[in-house]
């Protein structure tokens, strides 16, 4: 019977909450590597029971974990994410050069067809691959290396690469964004790379319109419109058509455009969701109301939904990688908040159950959706 | 043999029980042969390529602090002796 397993990063552990198709009765499995950070965790495409994990943390620093049995067992891989070359310098908050350092890894991104390949964003902001199951890893230094890293500064997180997308057929098409620095599209595998940010407007940034310098949250992609990409940013929600080359605005009649993540329904192109926080200086929803907003229309328009969600005194936040999507024929939505609650909706966000609620703060969601 | 006594995370990451033995008459030796006989732990107490302890990872022994001292420098003769161990201690943080 089919069925989900979603992989859930908190602030002290790693948990796996599994059910069937019905998405009605949980399993919760955890806490894994209690005490530890995991950013993130996400399974194979090419293989469901492979799971990758970011696991960090203040005291001990940076491993990576994978699971080949749907994360029964854990085996340390490697974790050497040495920058190519002379790493040079970004800015720091307060503007002056400040060297490139590696701190953690946040995002690992699986690629779509070969188990033993895997991108891993890490801050300070860079890309990394490994293809021979994680024990080696190698920079992909065109990005760090594009000529406006010296530019790039620190979100309030850490200036992190968060947002890797993979095309679907295009093994050479990616996309990566980062905080904040912005958008950017490599047409060669990851050798070299484009700031794809025409159209973003950033107001704390000296041009509004620059290059580089913005603060993207998150991107989504839906593998049948690989040119389509909808995007979170600091404030506002953006659409392109184009595969990044121009942007233009789909806040429409959202409460707020401030927000983290940001995904699109596994079967509608069309259909993209969203969690308005207040504002960029109180990271809760609005009026203590946790509400996902949905558009059917490629944005615009966009339309509450509450049901089964806490309407009242709710001041928790949705992180940028803490929401996701399955694959099953009526489409799930997941997300986990920073109280600790994690959501599923199994009918494509009409209706809310949490399977949780007492977890540690939420660092991210993933689904893997099993045959 | 020197005795050393690992912080739960790390024993933890090792699959080792609290205390473990290692050959290493100084620091630096002692980090070595705890990194050769369980390389998950490279990088976990100091920096893999400069060998700089990390900020919130120390090592005691004999209530002292030997944190800052060369990796050099000869235990103290209790924990050569096997008397007393060697602690390597996450530091109290966080509040």
């Amino acid at each position: 019977m089919a069925g989900v397993r979603v992989l859930v990063g908190t602030k002290k552990g790693a948990f796996l909450l599994t059910s069937d198709e019905g998405r009605r009765e949980w399993t919760v499995d955890g806490p894994h590597f209690g005490g530890w950070e995991l950013y993130h965790l996400k399974g194979s495409p090419a293989d469901p029971d492979r799971i990758w994990a970011s696991q960090s943390g203040g005291w001990f620093g940076q491993l990576i974990q994978r699971s080949d049995d749907g994360g029964r067992s854990w085996n340390p891989v490697g974790k050497d994410f040495t920058y190519e070359g002379v790493p040079g310098t970004h800015q720091s908050s307060d503007g002056t050069p400040k060297p490139w350092k590696f701190t953690r890894v946040w995002h690992l991104e699986p690629s779509l067809t070969d188990r033993d390949t895997v991108y891993a964003g890490v801050e300070d902001a860079a890309l990394f691959r490994s293809t021979d199951g994680g024990d080696s890893w190698a920079e992909l230094p065109g990005l760090r290396g594009h000529g406006t890293g010296p530019q790039w500064q620190p979100g309030a997180g850490g200036m992190c690469l968060h947002t890797i997308l993979l095309h679907p057929t295009d093994e050479q098409r990616m996309f990566a964004a980062i905080s904040a620095a912005g958008a950017f599209r490599s047409d060669d595998g990851g050798a070299s790379w484009l700031a794809v940010n025409q159209g973003l407007h950033s107001e704390g940034i000296p041009d509004p319109k620059a290059e580089v310098g913005h603060c993207v949250h998150n991107l989504a992609m839906h593998p049948d419109r690989p040119d389509t990409l909808f995007m979170q940013k600091h404030w506002d929600v953006m659409r392109s058509d184009d595969a990044g080359d121009s942007w233009h605005e789909v806040s429409g009649d959202l409460p707020t455009d401030f927000g983290f993540p940001i995904e699109v329904h596994a079967h509608e192109p069309e259909t993209v969701y969203v969690v308005p926080i207040t504002s960029d200086y109180l990271h809760v929803p609005p009026d203590g109301k946790l509400r996902v907003y949905r558009s059917r229309t490629g944005g615009g328009e966009w339309e509450p939904l509450t049901k089964g969600l806490p309407q009242e005194h709710c001041y928790v936040n949705v992180l940028r990688d803490a929401m996701a999507v399955d694959r099953l024929d009526e489409c799930g939505i997941y997300f986990g908040t920073t109280g600790g609650q994690v959501y599923c909706s199994p009918d494509g966000g009409n209706s809310w159950q949490a399977v949780v609620r007492d977890l540690p703060a939420v660092l991210s969601v993933e689904v893997s959706t099993l045959p | 043999m020197t005795r050393v006594v690992l912080p739960y995370h790390l024993r933890a990451l090792a699959k080792v029980d609290r205390e473990v033995q290692v050959d290493g008459a100084t620091t630096g030796q002692v980090l070595d042969a705890l990194e050769a006989a369980h390389p998950v732990l490279v990088g976990t107490m100091r920096d893999p390529t400069t060998g700089r302890r990390r900020p919130f990872v120390r090592f005691f022994a004999c209530q002292e602090d030997l944190s800052h001292g060369s990796y050099d420098d000869p235990l103290p003769v209790a924990v050569l002796r096997g008397e007393e161990p060697f602690l390597v201690v996450g530091a109290m943080a966080g509040g």
